[in-house]
């Protein structure tokens, strides 16, 4: 035992100064080269930073404040008439009904002085609400650029979680059902088959029918109803690769099954799993989006980009736009920066194009 | 063949049970006491009782499941209820209730009921044949016109590959396709309905012509606008896998033009790949597009089981979701043979 210690530690690593780079190495060096993908990465890790930013609290804190007026105009159109913000002190008019002294006959008429004078104790601290806000205001005064940053944070959230729970399960079921077969294998199968013969769409509506609705829950369904492609995927690579000489060899020394299958394979099949993941984050990103804007996604205190869509489809009517181009802006820029960077992820890890 | 089609009829039975195993341990046993949903406000547990025993959810789950695997036996124009009680004129020992239930049916003088929705009390079956008309006047043309024009596009993309223009076209596209569904159908709205009055902003009639013609058009066009950037990307990958086969050299060896390439032997070809996608489109038609359905106020099958959902109407989900996992099964039983008339290479094992 001491021997195979000893090995590891003297230099007789010596040749390994000459091995030849493994794919990580490889792939890396590719997308290096690639300039759309480490655009997009770049973009993709911004907004990641920005996720990790305000799920900590140091920007879009104070999303929920009402610092403007009702639909403040954005900055940059800080003239624009803005009926639906006129501050409530401009109607103080005088009214044009002439008045009625129904002193003598109301009956609460010996109290108003008391409530007034009662009135005049309490303190109302108005605060003072900007009438521009950098990218506009949302129905209630609150700040869009900030609500479109803690809506990210909502999304990217639903949307990275949800695909790799989605990968795990995928690549766990895949990997027993092409590295067993047999029963197991077929069983597995049939799995796949009932979940693949109900139209996508109907699954979630189904799964969304009988759960409550929640940031896990929407979560929980998106990764329940989307391992299929990944499971397909796996599987298919478990099959090639079980009969390998190297899982032999593995077995000749005598690792057990789990051991074969995801300390000997699941390197080999990895990048087919990285692949899936970025693709299944932008097609989760997405359908969170859509569920929330039905009033299926997140609960109903918190923000994502799809419940702004569904409060921009009134604004746009009376011309307020700008709630509509953040989250449909950000939204695009995100998922398109993710597309790219996975096409490039592609091409990197791609064994075959040199 | 026939012992082919068979055999794969054969084996949808498995899938067909494990979906409607999955559905039933969805809304039978995670959805919650469907008693509760239905009562709404009432607190009289007598009355959630007789809801219960209408139902027959106070049966245990293996009870449950008969009843159920009875409807879609019967198409859900059927309760297993209504059948047995039918059958035996007095229902005793019942408790008042069933008693009370029991002239009430037998006035009906039908020997069954069918499945009925728990919002509107509509029988299911006709919700569903009344929603589909609708849905397929949209999503038939659709699947058409997207089909066509994706080829159409993607084989000219195909024959300028590599150039500038390609790059140019798959950028617009990406960026295209990561644009949400949602704002697209939220702008077009507003500026062809609303804004500038091109189309009708939403409705639906009982004609199919003024349909068609009237409150269609906008929700197609916007479909096949969403749908052609992802067709097109595909079918172009498609048609630049074929481009590489030696066939394709020998052609162009033999002093054939590019066009005569591309239009004769490498789109043949990839017409395969297309089918198989088409074919996996293709269930997808029935279900419709839920958003479109949504926003134009079109009565289909999506908008009906979207407020299903919304409305915690299992009877309505689960029929839908059993009638279309069965379509979906035989269509693909359908493409998988129709895949002998495309391509004679093909033979069934």
């Amino acid at each position: 035992m001491s021997a195979v210690l000893d090995n590891k530690s003297a230099p007789v690593a010596a040749p390994l100064h000459q091995a030849s780079p493994g794919l990580w190495t490889l792939a890396w060096r590719r997308l290096k080269k690639d300039k759309v993908g480490m655009v997009s990465m770049v973009v993709v890790i911004f907004f990641l930073l920005m996720m990790f930013g305000s799920w900590a609290g140091i920007i879009a804190k104070n999303w929920s404040k009402e610092v403007g007026v009702s639909y403040a105009n954005p900055a940059f159109m800080a003239g624009a008439e803005n009926l639906e913000g006129v501050r409530k002190d401009d109607k103080a008019e005088a009214s044009k009904v002439p008045y009625v002294d129904l002193s003598d006959i109301d009956p609460l008429a010996p109290r108003y002085k008391e409530w007034e004078e009662r009135t005049a104790k309490i303190k109302v601290t108005e605060t003072p609400r900007a009438d521009t806000l950098l990218f506009g205001g949302d129905k209630w005064g609150r700040d869009v650029l900030q609500k479109a940053i803690k809506g990210a944070e909502t999304s990217i959230f639903v949307g990275l979680v949800a695909a790799l729970l989605a990968t795990f399960i995928g690549t766990v079921l895949g990997a027993m059902s092409g590295y067993m077969g047999g029963k197991v294998g077929d069983a597995l199968e049939w799995f796949y088959n009932v979940f693949t013969s109900i139209p996508y769409i109907l699954l979630i509506l189904a799964f969304a029918a009988v759960f409550k609705r929640g940031l896990d829950t929407i979560i929980f369904i998106l990764a329940f109803t989307g391992w299929t492609g990944i499971y397909r995927l796996v599987r298919a690579e478990y099959i090639k690769h079980a009969s390998r000489e190297y899982v032999k060899a593995a077995q000749a020394i005598g690792a057990s099954h789990s051991r074969r299958m995801f300390v000997h394979i699941l390197p080999n099949v990895s990048h087919v799993c990285l692949v899936q993941l970025s693709q299944h984050v932008v097609q989760f990103i997405k359908a969170e989006v859509i569920l929330s804007f039905l009033g299926l996604g997140v609960p109903v205190d918190s923000v994502s980009w799809g419940t702004m869509l569904a409060e921009a489809q009134s604004e746009l009517v009376i011309g307020k736009w700008w709630q509509l181009a953040a989250a449909g802006i950000s939204m695009a820029i995100l998922v398109t920066a993710f597309s790219m960077l996975t096409d490039s992820l592609r091409d990197a890890l791609d064994p075959k194009i040199k | 063949m026939l012992a082919y089609i068979v055999r794969r009829l054969w084996q949808m039975f498995p899938t067909l049970a494990g979906v409607v195993l999955l559905i039933f341990f969805l809304f039978n046993a995670v959805g919650g006491d469907p008693a509760l949903v239905l009562a709404g406000k009432i607190t009289n547990k007598e009355q959630i009782e007789n809801i219960r025993k209408q139902l027959g959810v106070d049966q245990p789950y293996h009870v449950q499941l008969g009843y159920f695997a009875f409807e879609i036996a019967t198409g859900f124009t059927c309760t297993y209820k209504s059948f047995t009680e039918s059958k035996s004129p007095a229902p005793d020992a019942k408790g008042p209730a069933a008693d009370a239930k029991a002239p009430e049916k037998k006035a009906d003088n039908s020997t069954c009921q069918a499945v009925r929705s728990w919002a509107t009390n509509e029988e299911v079956p006709k919700i569903l044949t009344s929603r589909i008309g609708p849905t397929l006047t949209v999503m038939v043309p659709v699947l058409i016109l997207e089909t066509i024009l994706g080829v159409i596009l993607a084989i000219g993309v195909a024959y300028v590959r590599g150039t500038l223009t390609d790059r140019m076209i798959m950028m617009i596209c990406t960026f295209a396709m990561s644009i949400s569904f949602l704002v697209y159908i939220i702008v077009a709205q507003y500026y062809f309905g609303f804004k500038w009055g091109m189309f009708p902003v939403q409705g639906w009639t009982d004609s199919f012509w003024k349909n068609f013609t009237y409150y269609a058009p906008l929700p197609i066009m916007l479909a096949v606008f969403v749908g052609l950037a992802p067709a097109l990307r595909l079918y172009r990958s498609f048609f630049l896998d074929e481009i590489n086969h030696d066939y394709v050299r020998t052609a162009r060896a033999k002093g054939l033009g590019e066009k005569t390439v591309m239009m004769k032997h490498v789109l043949r070809n990839a017409m395969i790949p297309i089918l198989t996608n088409v074919g996996i489109a293709l269930p997808g038609i029935f279900v419709g597009s839920f958003l479109l359905e949504t926003f134009f106020s079109i009565p289909g099958l999506g908008r009906e089981i979207l407020v299903a959902v919304n409305r915690s109407d299992f009877p309505v989900i689960k029929a839908a979701t059993v009638y279309l996992a069965m379509i979906t099964m035989i269509i693909n039983l359908a493409v998988d043979v129709a895949y002998k008339a495309v391509d004679p290479r093909v033979t069934f094992k």
